[in-house]
């Protein structure tokens, strides 16, 4: 990584605990990353990406500070970015990935918390974190228990708006949904000094479905025998749109996923066509949590699909871009979100259909159903996946797990059991 | 033909060796290195039957060892292993229970032996031989005697399903001044409860096979057999399903 350490000094970072971050990360990126063959070089700008991933976008967002700008931290996929960027301020993802900040998030949450909200807990408390220093405003959500009393504590020395999300979607919550988009608007124009008017809010919409459309071709690729892209530098791609600038990550993904088609055409794939195919689907994986794709592929499978926040449910949906009224296009919005399908929701048909559907698609052999350890929303719904999948014959492979690299082993046999499995 | 299966358990280690008349095995503890006792466990088998490596046609590794194992042809992991080698030891069973030392797994598995389904447990050694060697520590025991002094006894209910807090909940009840038996009773009927939970979530079968070391001890078996509404059957090879199953999947591979 470049010098940035004027930069964290002035962000009031932990430097002396950030440098041990940012002295194991090189080896982690290089062990899992780096050792692949033939990766497109597309990915060089990712690579590049996760590199200075505490550097060089944090850069951007205090240089657009600096012009008066300002910068909202988000943790979920229900956020709607769309409103931030209409204001003319910016939203970025923040830490949460890693084993290294879950002590941190410990020392004030109860232990049977997931490892997603304590180390972004701890990213915060223990200040190695460039992006929580740098969001002038947290915006969080209603997805789970663990998450809506984090808030109360993150909250202490920086405003944080919570949007409200349903836990049905009937009607009534899909209209309740867009009131919340609405009162967003409200705090993001008092916060920023900028009106959302529903010509900017257009332009934002479009802004945000051209980085969902590229993440869909690039996904679609994944979708050849030949498959062009590991599973791995596809996660990869996926976390990095939660914090790069959306015009330059759909530029980048689709210039990706122009040499992408190109390998297929000439059948250039990255494993051979007996590979056995995976879906994951479960919860998110922020980064640098890249364990069960680093098992499966170096067990000789490809995962060619996410079922996760950091997958299709990111981008699966685009917004209805054809409403002109600053109403209809909040309402396009609560429809667009209202589709996405997370174990918050009862019932939550969609996801298991959504499931289904992407085992078809895109062909896959297996599915692994991925479960962090505490989150009870996604480990009680793995029960009705199960029936759901045995019904279809799909052959499912249960694993909870946190951030540690202590059950890396038995992880791993599970996993080259179930590959053995669909194997014979 | 001669082909091998070598299983690297954590507590013991286990071969298995193939030739057209017969099938051999040799057992030893697996101590603290893997890949010596390995290779001395399966170098003293060929030996006793009067054969070099080199007359091995083929040998499957497997057990949590079989990463370090240099010599086998290929490693195959044991779910796939202790099924190939049940299905071979009983007949018409449709799940497997293996207790082994550091994980217990209930394998759904077809009349052929092949994986249907399998669980495992979660990182933890509640319900694994490393639990009832720690309990029978606690209770100044041998593992073998557990069954013995269960039998015919009342079991005591145990609350902690994790092995440090079993450990302190024997401690407590035996300063309270209960019967062994009756808590050994009580910690084969809780682990058998454990284990139903997890087989019950593959669904239901009839007859089970139940291997590795931890099916010897019949007191676990008869609550096994209770709690499960199932027959159990403990083949007299038990400990050694896994390395049978590595030896038939490397004649598998051969044929």
């Amino acid at each position: 990584m470049a010098d940035y350490r004027q930069m964290w000094t002035d962000l009031e970072m932990d430097l002396e605990k950030h440098d041990l971050l940012c002295e194991a990360l090189p080896d982690a990126f290089g062990g899992i990353y780096l050792s692949q063959e033939n990766r497109p070089q597309g990915m060089d700008f990712f690579d590049f990406v996760v590199a200075e991933i505490h550097g060089v976008r944090p850069a951007e967002l205090i240089e657009h500070q600096q012009k008066g700008g300002k910068v909202f931290g988000t943790f979920c996929v229900y956020v709607p970015d769309e409103v931030i960027f209409a204001a003319g301020a910016i939203s970025t993802g923040l830490c949460g990935g890693s084993q290294f900040w879950v002590p941190g998030g410990e020392k004030v949450l109860p232990t049977n918390t997931c490892p997603l909200i304590k180390a972004s807990v701890g990213a915060r408390l223990d200040k190695t974190c460039p992006f929580f220093r740098i969001a002038d405003m947290y915006v969080g959500e209603t997805t789970c228990d663990g998450k809506k009393k984090a808030w109360e504590i993150l909250a202490s020395d920086v405003p944080m708006h919570i949007i409200d999300i349903p836990q049905m979607k009937r009607a009534k919550d899909i209209d309740g949904f867009a009131e919340e988009i609405k009162e967003f608007i409200k705090v993001v124009e008092d916060f920023t000094g900028n009106k959302v008017t529903a010509q900017v809010l257009g332009e934002s919409i479009k802004l945000i479905n051209n980085k969902r459309k590229a993440l869909q071709r690039l996904y679609a690729t994944r979708k050849a025998a030949l498959v062009p892209i590991s599973g791995k530098d596809a996660l990869l791609v996926t976390q990095i749109a939660f914090y790069d600038d959306p015009t330059r990550n759909a530029q980048m993904v689709n210039k990706l996923c122009d040499e992408l088609e190109e390998r297929i055409a000439r059948k250039d794939g990255v494993f051979p066509e007996n590979a056995k195919r995976i879906l994951i689907t479960g919860t998110p994986m922020a980064i640098p949590n890249w364990k069960l794709h680093h098992i499966v592929e170096t067990a000789g499978a490809v995962v060619v699909v996410e079922e996760l926040c950091t997958g299709t449910r990111y981008f699966e949906n685009l917004v209805d871009e054809s409403a002109t009224t600053l109403d209809a296009q909040v309402r396009a919005l609560a429809e667009r979100y209202m589709k996405t399908n997370c174990a918050c929701f009862t019932p939550n048909p969609g996801r298991i259909d959504d499931i289904i559907r992407l085992v078809r698609d895109y062909k896959a052999d297996g599915v692994i159903d991925y479960n962090l350890q505490f989150c009870g929303l996604y480990s009680t719904e793995s029960y009705l996946i199960k029936q759901a999948l045995d019904a279809q014959g799909i052959p499912l492979l249960h694993i909870e797990t946190d951030y540690s690299e202590q059950d890396f082993e038995q992880l791993r046999t599970r996993v080259e059991a179930f590959l053995e499995m669909l194997g014979k | 033909m001669i082909v091998a299966g070598v299983d690297v358990g954590s507590i013991s280690t286990k071969v298995a060796v193939l030739t057209p008349e017969k099938i051999t095995y040799k057992m030893a503890p697996t101590g603290w290195s893997p890949r010596e006792t390995g290779l001395a466990t399966y170098q003293g088998l060929l030996q006793e039957l009067g054969h070099s490596e080199d007359d091995v046609d083929f040998v499957v590794g497997t057990g949590y060892g079989r990463i370090s194992l240099p010599f086998v042809s290929k490693a195959i992991t044991e779910i796939t292993c202790h099924a190939r080698g049940a299905a071979h030891l009983v007949n018409d069973s449709t799940m497997v229970i293996d207790i082994g030392g550091q994980d217990s797994k209930i394998i759904k598995i077809d009349q052929k032996g092949k994986v249907l389904d399998f669980v495992m447990n979660d990182k933890c050694a509640a319900g694994t031989g490393r639990f009832l060697q720690m309990i029978a520590a606690a209770l100044g025991l041998d593992v073998a005697e557990l069954s013995e002094l269960s039998r015919g006894k009342t079991p005591l209910t145990l609350n902690s399903m994790c092995a440090v807090f079993a450990e302190s909940e024997v401690i407590g009840l035996l300063a309270a001044g209960r019967d062994k038996g009756e808590i050994v009773a009580g910690l084969h009927q809780s682990i058998a409860r454990r284990i139903a939970s997890m087989a019950q979530r593959m669904g239901k079968a009839a007859r089970i096979t139940f291997t590795g070391g931890v099916a010897r001890n019949e007191g676990l078996c008869s609550c096994l057999r209770e709690v499960l509404g199932a027959e159990i059957i403990v083949p007299a090879e038990c400990q050694l399903a896994g390395a049978l199953g590595a030896a038939l999947l490397a004649r598998d591979y051969l044929s």
